[in-house]
């Protein structure tokens, strides 16, 4: 029972207790529903802090490792294995993070079946801490999979009109990668005689015909969840359907546990089949840069430009991840943040003024900015960031991206990183175009007819700390770069360059 | 006859004879009072359970060798017996609901266990042979028990055909076996086939009891009669026979093809691929298009029959047989703890007349009755194959038995069979809880029962499943 008083025990399940204690209210309380999910992810992120404070960012090895034995017989070496490095600890605290600022996003808008709304949420945040604490394959299975039903349920739930198909699809889609990926895994396991991932590292180079093919399965896995082009399409429907909150967590954290799972699978055990993919990642990441930022620009609902912006963005992690180097896996890392961030935001904005009028087409829109001045600030602000703006956060990424994919060796060409700085400019063109549509410009039909109210206190409260962090990161970086540094360094020394 | 020769079939012998006392004791029960039947029945399982439970750890044969008490048996025997229970609970409401109440209900299922049980156990044809009689004979009769239903007399009279001709099978294959090693005992077949005694009768032979157990376990294509007699036998009937005639089944196919027949697995492996990958094909994808919850199931049952099949892949391979066939128990219990669940819930919704079985009846139902839709949702997931259920733990182990093996393109197909099965699994999770309607169930506390009971060993198991490893792992180590 030792395994319940690990820090990391603590931090991937405190959620439960929420759940626990919501289960036995009154469904018609809402408000104290409300309070206690609130307070139950608040306390989870003061966890995370605490956990963050624990955590010696000097080190690049596993920290705060939990591990015990769990299922341990017929050779199967299954471990209860939770551990915390460079490459997760950002992840864990954006987790942590999000998920308050998505509770609070929900006081108003979610008003049917409020406790089984919170009680997915905060199922779902236990499954996420999962995915990026479990070091053991079984485990991260586990929890990789488990963040499907809560999704599957919030999409399906409380989502738009065609919800039931986005959620459905959601679900096929990412499973059918996640099939290859258990072939792969079970396959690892048996091979390696254990399922714990620093012990498959430190058992050796995996003969290479073989890697290959694992590989390619786990990477049919976290293609689908990244998305990558050209497996995508499951994006779109699953963003615009789902519900804000819905939204901001899909973006914010789940597409991270695509690219994470490349970080911390698929480099370090298939360190040969890394270095021969990177090309090819690096040529699907680039169509994925310069498709999403063309796709978006023809978008008419808003919700699906920014959709397919994250395709654009999540391309330039792929590309940076995929550069091999110190600076584009770090700058991969810090953009997955920035992305969670400033995507975040926009899906955040978007939701509080889609609550007052229901529509999300942009040319319906037109002069906002007159109407609502805070939140045409703020949605400002956030736009510039996704876009990539130096002193805001999402072009430190960006650089420091583009700069290790043009130094690249393991790409060798750094035409790739040219193309893609061509995707930077194009985030530029359909952001403002978006911008300009939406909130300047003559006032448009909805902007007319309805009574449109600026946000109010809560509203402002809930995209705060995303601004605070968009400029922090912008400006002030290294604290941030620090904590991943060690483990990155780590992680490229390895590979065979 | 010894008393060692008694003592491996006492617990059989218990219940036969309890069973016959009851047949003749129920007619003294005024047909008010049948409960009283369906409770006495319940404890003459329940003590043969505790016989069972004595045995685990013996090894004994009885009757020259016709008969064992292994691990494997033990194993076998009280899943087939919890089965029991978990089905007369279920059916105790739902046939008195429906107007099928007779003490005989009780006591066929009491005579189809002891026959069930006596598969597990049997190590010479023909007291497999005797066995699936005395399993199949008291479930035709079960399936035709709403008569003069006339689904219900339509599926009795058509498993029975289906029956007695697979069992024909069964009894061809026997012959062709015998007259290739001269004996039916499992161990003197394989001693005869690993002296190199003609092999291509004893091939031929051990294929066509491959047909007649096909048609017991529902594997394609020996699955024709499935959907309609699951959809056509009350659903109590079902959940038991989809539940118990798989498992003594597979049972039989893994005590007779891991003990008898290793020397031909060259020839019939590959035919034991086509056959788990074919199965798990048809079934899934026939799956997709039902509307009626029943038959769904019924395809659903036939679909993991394939994944169960996998297990048996592998046979010849004397380093991942022990493996393959721990992992095809392991995933017999989940499969049997799931399917009883699922068949409950669709009991609690079932209405006179085979009204309320359809997928749509569904809708509504997480509103109005939350607990319900919930333990639902476990099931469907489980058999998906998805945390945090058992259903996951199973296709893991077997999966990986599979992959040990070398047959890393069957595990594949299991995979991707289970990506179209989530779709119309989902499709009653998207009923209850994304559709608006208006349900009614009956709610009938051993019903209840069953429904919370399985829902939770569905989850919790999934949790802590080192014991049933390592029971299952146990249960197969002397059997080679």
């Amino acid at each position: 029972m030792k395994f319940l008083f690990e820090p990391l025990t603590l931090l991937t399940f405190f959620p439960l207790l929420g759940v626990i204690v919501l289960l036995f209210m009154n469904s018609e309380a809402k408000t104290a529903i409300r309070w206690v999910a609130m307070v139950t992810s608040l306390l989870t992120f003061g966890i995370s802090l605490w956990v963050l404070s624990q955590f010696n960012a000097s080190n690049p090895d596993l920290q705060l490792v939990a591990k015990y034995s769990w299922i341990n017989v017929a050779g199967w070496n299954i471990y209860y294995y939770l551990a915390v490095d460079g490459l997760s600890i950002l992840l864990v605290l954006l987790t942590a993070f999000l998920t308050p600022i998505s509770l609070l996003s929900t006081w108003t808008a979610v008003e049917e079946r409020v406790k089984d709304f919170m009680i997915f949420f905060l199922l779902l945040e236990v499954g996420m801490m999962g995915v990026f604490l479990a070091q053991d394959l079984f485990m991260f299975y586990v929890f990789w999979e488990f963040t499907l039903v809560p999704m599957y349920f919030l999409i399906g739930l409380w989502g738009g009109p065609r919800r039931i198909y986005a959620a459905v699809k959601f679900f096929l889609y990412t499973m059918a990668g996640s099939i290859l990926m258990l072939v792969a895994i079970l396959w690892l396991g048996i091979y390696g005689n254990t399922f714990s991932v620093p012990d498959l590292i430190a058992k050796g180079s995996i003969p290479a015909g073989i890697q290959w093919w694992l590989f390619l399965a786990f990477t049919a896995a976290f293609a689908i969840k990244v998305p990558m082009w050209p497996l995508h399409s499951w994006l779109p429907d699953a963003h615009v359907e789902a519900p804000t909150a819905g939204s901001v967590i899909l973006a914010g954290v789940l597409l991270k546990m695509g690219t994470y799972g490349f970080l911390r699978f698929n480099i370090p055990l298939f360190p040969e089949a890394t270095v021969k993919a990177a090309p090819w990642i690096a040529l699907f990441a680039t169509i994925g840069i310069i498709y999403g930022a063309a796709v978006s620009y023809a978008q008419k609902d808003v919700k699906k430009l920014v959709a397919y912006s994250s395709v654009s963005h999540l391309g330039f992690v792929m590309l940076g991840m995929f550069a091999l180097n110190v600076q584009g896996v770090s700058g991969a890392i810090l953009q997955m943040i920035n992305h969670g961030l400033s995507t975040g935001a926009l899906f955040l904005l978007i939701g509080m003024v889609y609550e007052q009028t229901h529509t999300r087409e942009i040319k319906v829109y037109g002069g906002l900015w007159k109407v609502m001045p805070i939140f045409g600030t703020i949605m400002l602000i956030a736009s510039l960031s996704s876009m990539g703006l130096p002193g805001l956060n999402g072009f430190v990424g960006e650089f420091t991206i583009l700069l290790g994919a043009f130094g690249s060796k393991a790409i060798g060409n750094p035409w790739y990183a040219g193309i893609s700085a061509i995707g930077v400019i194009m985030a530029a063109v359909y952001i403002l175009y978006m911008f300009q549509k939406m909130f300047l410009g003559p006032a448009g039909e909805i902007t007319q007819h309805h009574q449109l109210k600026d946000l109010n206190w809560r509203e402002i409260l809930t995209v705060t700390p995303l601004l605070i962090l968009m400029f922090w990161i912008g400006l002030y970086p290294a604290p941030f770069f620090n904590l991943i540094a060690p483990a990155v360094e780590k992680l490229i020394s390895a590979l065979p360059l | 006859m010894t008393q060692l020769d008694f003592y491996t079939i006492l617990p059989l012998t218990v219940l036969t004879v309890w069973a016959c006392v009851l047949l003749l004791a129920d007619l003294f029960i005024p047909k008010d009072r049948k409960g009283i039947t369906a409770f006495l029945s319940a404890l003459g399982l329940a003590v043969t359970l505790g016989l069972t439970i004595t045995q685990v750890g013996h090894e004994n044969t009885g009757f020259n060798n016709m008969v064992v008490v292994d691990g494997f048996a033990a194993f076998i025997n009280i899943l087939l017996l919890a089965s029991g229970l978990l089905g007369i609970a279920l059916a105790y409401g739902y046939i008195k609901r429906m107007g099928l109440e007779r003490g005989e209900y009780y006591i066929l299922m009491l005579f189809s266990i002891v026959g069930m049980m006596l598969m597990a156990q049997a190590s010479d044809l023909i007291i497999v042979f005797l066995a699936l009689e005395l399993l199949s004979i008291p479930l035709y009769v079960l399936a035709a028990f709403a008569r003069p239903n006339l689904q219900s007399e339509e599926a009795g009279v058509k498993y029975f055909l289906l029956g007695a001709f697979s069992t024909g099978f069964v009894v061809y294959g026997i012959a062709l076996i015998y007259g290739a090693t001269g004996t039916t005992s499992l161990s003197g077949i394989f001693f005869a086939a690993s002296n190199g005694t003609s092999s291509l009768l004893l091939t031929i032979g051990a294929a066509l009891l491959l047909v007649g157990f096909g048609f017991k376990v529902a594997a394609v294509p020996f699955h024709m009669w499935t959907p309609d007699v699951y959809q056509g036998s009350p659903t109590a009937v079902t959940a038991f026979m989809s539940s118990g005639a798989k498992i003594a089944g597979f049972a039989a196919l893994l005590r007779v093809f891991a003990t008898a027949f290793p020397s031909i697995a060259v020839d019939i492996t590959p035919i034991l691929w086509v056959l788990a990958a074919l199965t798990m094909i048809v079934g899934n994808i026939s799956a997709i298009s039902q509307t009626n919850i029943k038959r769904m199931l019924a395809y659903s049952s036939i679909a993991h029959a394939g994944y169960i099949l996998m297990a048996f892949v592998p046979y010849g391979n004397k380093e991942v047989l022990p493996i393959s066939i721990a992992a095809g128990l392991f995933y017999l219990v989940s499969y049997a703890v799931t399917n009883f669940g699922a068949w409950s819930v669709v009991i609690a919704l079932e209405k006179a007349e085979g009204k309320g079985l359809e997928i749509s009846d569904f809708a509504g139902l997480a509103r109005k009755y939350p607990a319900l839709a919930i333990a639902m949702t476990v099931f469907m997931l489980s058999f998906i194959g998805f945390p945090p259920t058992l259903g996951l733990v199973g296709k893991f182990y077997l999966f990986r038995a599979v992959i040990a093996g070398g047959y890393t393109g069957l595990a594949i197909i299991g995979g991707m069979t289970s990506l179209v099965s989530a779709y119309y699994y989902l499709r009653v999770v998207v009923n209850m809880y994304m559709h608006e309607g208006d349900p009614t169930i009956e709610s009938e506390e051993w019903l209840n029962f069953t429904i919370a009971t399985t829902a939770i060993v569905t989850v919790a198991l999934s949790f802590v499943p080192q014991w049933l490893f390592v029971m299952a792992s146990t249960a197969v180590l002397r059997l080679f």
